[in-house]
């Protein structure tokens, strides 16, 4: 089985997925290569060489320069059949995910999204992905030729690897775009998404007031985590929807995720549990956060965060 | 304008899941379901943009008979017309659930087609870009703004720490995020309006899935967890199991 890594790229640089997919190409033991998509790609080879990219192949054209999703599946489809891939490796990302079952229908593949486990079973290829938010886990099948997998981060690690790349530039001829993006409108100029990070501090309605956030946004600053909310912080216009966690937010898995005032409802945990270590700050020794929690400090959190802050920043 | 939303029946989010004892399938006879949370906010812009250029909202449904109370929600909101697709079971592969949703709205021409970002159940986040391609029309998933005018929307799109804006010609597919709008409550005069129109009826023919759930099992379950302290005193312990014990620090 051939497998085929997406890099995913902004900015001029190879996102963290992309390796993370790279160490699991390799774990599953089959040959795979690595497709790079974009506008100006010069110079990505180098970091995903550390990374254990052994085959490269650029498609380069300015007209990838802004994304567009039907463009882009286009030519993603064509490195697919050009390479003979049977699996296709992207991100469970924004952009991933979006991709996928543009490329998949193109192809007549089948796609899973946000797959948790994918591994040999034989000559079969075995994957999991979590359905209703995570509160079960369902092991799919996927019949078709080619598999089009899209892969939720953190669950892989990245394992540096330095090798030397052979590399091959292909030609990327286009037809017309029917959405390309215009405009990118950043949140926070190098904001880390808490789908990403390895490290999320979220708060819930215990802050008591917007005025409150710094303390989340301190510590999550001193520890290099991204910003997470519960949907009453959320709902109440406390911090922007792209920051909730939980069944209609995002989902999470970082090695670290601390909860401050949240209770862990249902719904949130659905977001969460499956992170690696979870800490709980809640002065309700009642709260359901603390089922699900490995550490928890049950005090309030206006003393607890405060002293944290100041102990890390030591 | 004609407007199509497609809608799905889900549990509600408070549902815990529970499987058959050969872990097969989820039981559903516990379940409380409701209208897809995302697809609200389809429904929702689809009324707006009625309200605001007048038109034509047809809500469509694939599923078992139970999604009809779905569909009733949307028809109570204000939809005016409803097809329910019927089939016995929700298809595993969402390209079959498209495949049947694009015969459907091929049938007729819609200027825009909504649906919802993702449906909470399979979590998929797929139909909407399938109908893009099978439909052959421009597609964006996951859309918190959507201005409509002239042939052409302009939409904005939430991706990992940022917003991209993506501008698109008519007809075109949209898939809604929160953020979008504030569904409205289905007033009594909707509900008893809804319950005289008549929900057109079709039937799906399902190809052979390509991907199909084998079986389902819990996350597992977490040990209980150690309570550190009950003062800001236990910080300093906390933060040495978080890099002596846990080493994530
Ligand atoms: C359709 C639907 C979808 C939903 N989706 C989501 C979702 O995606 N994500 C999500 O988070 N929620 C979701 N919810 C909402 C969810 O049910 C809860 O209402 C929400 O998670 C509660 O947020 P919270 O924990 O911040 O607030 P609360 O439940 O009010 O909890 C606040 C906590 O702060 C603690 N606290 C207060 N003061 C202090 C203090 N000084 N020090 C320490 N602790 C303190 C309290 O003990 C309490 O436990 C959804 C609900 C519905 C109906
Ligand atoms: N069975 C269905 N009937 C009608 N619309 C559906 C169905 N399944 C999914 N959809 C629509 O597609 C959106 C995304 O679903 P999914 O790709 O399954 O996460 C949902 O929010 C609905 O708007």
């Amino acid at each position: 089985m051939k497998i085929l890594v997406i890099a995913e790229h902004r900015e001029g640089r190879i996102r963290k997925i992309t390796y993370e997919n790279i160490s699991l190409a390799r774990q599953l033991g089959q040959p795979f290569e690595v497709v790079v998509v974009g506008g100006n790609i010069a110079n990505l080879e180098e970091d995903l060489q550390k990374y254990g990219a052994e085959k490269i192949k650029f498609y380069q054209n300015e007209s990838f320069d802004k994304y567009s999703p039907d463009g882009y599946a286009e030519i993603i489809a064509q490195a697919v059949k050009e390479h003979q891939a049977d699996i296709v490796l992207m991100g469970a990302t924004a952009t991933g995910k979006d991709l996928a079952p543009r490329l998949g229908s193109i192809l007549n593949a089948a796609v899973a999204n946000d797959c948790t486990t994918v591994e040999m079973d034989g000559d079969q290829l075995k994957v999991v992905r979590p359905m209703y938010a995570g509160k079960v886990l369902a092991t799919v099948r996927l019949q078709s030729d080619v598999k089009v997998l899209t892969i939720r981060p953190n669950v892989y690690q990245a394992e540096h690897n330095p090798v030397t790349a052979e590399m091959e530039k292909l030609p990327a001829e286009t037809g017309e775009f029917k959405t390309v993006v215009q405009e990118i409108v950043s949140g926070a100029k190098g904001k880390l998404d808490v789908t990403e990070a390895d490290i999320v501090v979220s708060g819930g309605r215990g802050l008591k007031s917007p005025d409150n956030w710094h303390l989340i946004e301190n510590l999550a600053q001193v520890l290099g985590a991204a910003n997470g909310a519960s949907r009453a912080a959320v709902d109440a216009g406390w911090r922007p929807h792209d920051e909730q966690v939980g069944q209609t937010g995002k989902t999470v898995s970082p090695s670290l995720y601390i909860a401050v005032g949240i209770s862990g409802a249902i719904q949130h945990l659905a977001g969460m549990s499956s992170s690696k270590y979870i800490v709980a700050i809640n002065k309700d020794p009642e709260a359901p956060i603390f089922k699900v929690a490995d550490y928890g400090i049950v005090a309030d959190l206006f003393e607890v965060v405060p002293k944290m802050i100041e102990e890390l920043k030591q | 304008m004609k407007i199509a939303v497609c809608v799905k029946q889900v549990p509600d989010t408070e549902t815990r899941i529970k499987l058959s004892d050969d872990h097969s399938e989820v039981i559903e006879d516990d379940i409380q379901f409701i209208l897809n949370p995302y697809d609200e906010f389809a429904v929702e812009e689809a009324l707006k943009i009625k309200e605001a250029n007048e038109g034509e909202v047809t809500v469509i449904s694939l599923g078992p008979d139970r999604v009809k109370s779905a569909i009733r929600t949307a028809l109570a909101m204000g939809a005016d017309k409803a097809i329910h697709i019927e089939c016995d079971k929700n298809p595993d592969d969402p390209f079959e659930i498209a495949e049947a949703l694009a015969s459907v709205l091929k049938e007729d021409s819609y200027d825009l087609i909504l649906t919802g970002k993702q449906a909470i159940d399979d979590d998929h986040s797929q139909i909407p870009s399938i109908l893009g391609q099978k439909l052959n029309l421009p597609a964006v998933n996951v859309v918190v703004k959507l201005e409509v005018g002239d042939g052409k929307v302009k939409a904005e799109r939430e991706i990992d720490g940022g917003h991209e804006i993506i501008e698109c010609s008519l007809p075109t597919v949209i898939g809604a995020q929160r953020g979008l709008n504030e569904p409205r409550y289905a007033a009594l005069k909707g509900i008893m309006r809804a319950k005289k129109i008549t929900i057109e009826e079709k039937h799906a023919e399902l190809n052979e899935e390509q991907m199909s759930v084998v079986d389902f099992h819990y996350p597992p379950q977490k040990e209980p967890g150690k309570i550190v302290g009950d003062s800001a005193d236990a910080v300093p312990e906390l933060l040495r199991l978080l890099r002596e014990e846990a080493k994530v620090i």
